[in-house]
């Protein structure tokens, strides 16, 4: 284990000196598709349905929408970003003829993609706030969400970006993979009232799920012992995923 | 102490065998050059030098420090240009700087100051805050070089420092490796430019093909593998024999059409030449002996590739 926080830091100020400078073009796109959702389906669409698990459908929605604002944040981070420092930009190639090793690199993009799932996820749930679609009084909790959120959503799309020699792969882990899950993990409808059983066990293994569930029953100030099964799945899918980094970006950089 | 020490290391890449047992010594305060075509090995002798891969077998030292033990160690005291500038392209030239100074955690009081000496030193000051996007290929390099320099390296390694850019630019970047190395500093540079090693170097390493294959002063390479002065002609093989009969003629090397002859005197040897040429008065180009030569002789193809 070689790593070292102020390293680390380094790492993570490099982005953000950068990010302050160029955030105006990046967070308008990632920042309007879960506000367009909202507003799509859950005022149009809305507008339709009585109520969904207790509660009218905006409402509804607005808790797994904020999960989906800070996935998408961290994601966009840990792939496309990522792959073109490391493979264009040749940044961490830089770094490494200075005393920065490459678990500091892992740590400090960890930490840009959690922030930036924290900008994301922060900004869209202040929205939804406002709006009076989540309580004030869940923000602490939202915060929390959105960090574990952003932890795990990181550690997966580093897994598969440090695998892939290719940018054009990233189109599969977000049609194939983000999408699916977007849309099929109690965001827009809850999964335990459409399946049963043995499929319901199943979908346990679906990463935004335990977000959702833990944003959803959180905000609204309840507590229920599946969320520490949830937040138990999050922590060890995320560390067991940068375990596994740790060994490909060493071999990526150090090859 | 040496600087730099290498000892009969070796790397290979699967079954490629990019460094093939190179053996270095760089003592302090000169500028040492690997000179050699591309893809022979120098990069990868660099990147085992400041410790980002390791040799497969053999040591590296730097400072007397074990870099594959210690490579933080070792990092913080040396800077590295590598090939392809890496600079954040939105930012300015000063905020590059802070941004590299802080992967060296520089205090800040610390930094500052040595923003403003690098400012000066590479010529930055006039366009110190505008994005480095905007600036030209030869700002950008020097701010390249600057990015390396921000913790003070006692050694500073430039892999092809000046590949790309404009005869202007190379001889202002010359001047400031010449500046460094006068400050005390040691620099370690590969190049496959003949005149930038002759001119910049106080000692040169042939490589090729993962080896080293002759080490020393330029002139003192040039002067054990070859005579002082060459004269070229173009002609045909059938006609050396008689050009050549008889005179003086310490080493031939043929390429091509290409018919070089090393000697410690060349103009006896042209006149002679021009006597036997039958009245065709071909182009006899008489010059001093220099490293592409001497790596010609060595390998048999040039520094730019196979002859």
């Amino acid at each position: 284990m070689s790593l070292s926080v102020p390293h680390a830091l380094s790492v993570w100020h490099r982005n953000l000196a950068m990010y302050r400078r160029t955030w105006k073009w990046n967070i308008l796109p990632n920042f309007f598709e879960p506000v367009f959702y909202l507003v799509a389906i859950g005022v149009g669409l809305g507008a339709y349905v009585q109520q969904m698990g207790g509660l009218p459908y905006a409402a509804f929605l607005a808790p797994g929408l904020v999960c989906v604002a800070a996935m998408n944040g961290a994601s966009f981070e840990v792939t496309y970003n990522i792959f073109v420092r490391m493979h264009y930009e040749k940044t961490y190639d830089a770094m490494l003829t200075t005393p920065v090793e490459p678990d500091d690199i892992l740590a400090g993009e960890v930490l840009w993609a959690v922030t930036r799932a924290g900008i994301y996820g922060g900004c869209f749930y202040l929205v939804t706030a406002a709006w009076g679609l989540v309580p004030w009084q869940g923000a602490p909790w939202a915060l929390v969400v959105i960090l574990l959120t952003g932890l795990l959503f990181a550690a997966i799309g580093l897994a598969f970006s440090l695998q892939i020699l290719t940018i054009d792969l990233f189109s599969f882990y977000f049609t194939l993979f983000l999408t699916p899950l977007f849309l099929f993990s109690d965001v827009f409808f809850p999964l335990a009232e459409r399946l049963a059983g043995f499929w319901l066990w199943v979908a346990e293994a679906l990463p935004l799920l335990h977000p959702v569930r833990l944003a959803r029953l959180g905000f609204a100030g309840r507590w229920s012992p599946v969320m520490l099964w949830d937040v138990a799945y999050i922590l060890a899918s995320s560390a067991a995923l940068l375990w596994f980094c740790r060994r490909s970006i060493r071999g990526r950089l150090m090859g | 102490m040496m600087v730099v020490e290498a000892h009969n290391v070796v790397k290979r890449f699967g079954a490629r065998e990019a460094v093939a047992g190179i053996d270095l010594s760089v003592p302090p305060g000169v500028c040492f050059g690997l000179l050699g075509p591309n893809g022979a090995g120098k990069t990868t002798t660099l990147r085992m030098v400041y410790g980002v891969i390791r040799p497969t077998s053999g040591t590296v030292h730097v400072f007397g420090i074990d870099v594959a033990k210690h490579p933080r160690a070792v990092r913080s005291r040396l800077g590295v240009t590598l090939q392809q500038n890496v600079l954040i392209e939105a930012l300015s030239p000063v905020e590059n700087l802070r941004v590299f100074g802080r992967y060296h955690l520089l205090e800040r009081s610390v930094l500052e100051r040595r923003v403003e000496e690098l400012l000066d030193f590479l010529e930055l000051r006039s366009h110190a805050h505008v994005p480095v996007k905007h600036l030209s290929g030869g700002f950008q390099r020097r701010l390249a070089i600057a990015l390396s320099l921000v913790n003070d390296p006692e050694l500073l390694i430039l892999d092809e420092p000046t590949t790309g850019l404009d005869p202007a630019v190379r001889l202002a970047l010359w001047a400031r490796v010449r500046a460094l190395r006068a400050a005390g500093k040691t620099v370690l540079l590969t190049t496959h430019y003949m005149d930038e090693a002759q001119r910049l170097c106080d000692r040169v390493a042939i490589v090729s093909q993962g080896k080293v294959l002759s080490e020393g002063a330029p002139e003192a390479l040039i002067a054990t593998h070859l005579a002082r002065e060459a004269l070229e002609c173009e002609c045909e093989e059938r006609e050396v024999p008689v050009l050549l009969d008889g005179l003086p003629v310490a080493h031939v090397l043929r390429t091509g059409d290409r018919l070089t002859v090393y000697a410690d005197d060349v103009s006896a040897i042209a006149d002679v030449i021009r006597a036997r040429d039958g009245g065709e008065r071909r182009t006899l180009v008489l010059r001093p002996t220099n490293l592409e030569d001497v790596f010609l002789a060595l390998t048999g193809s040039t520094l730019e590739g196979e002859a």
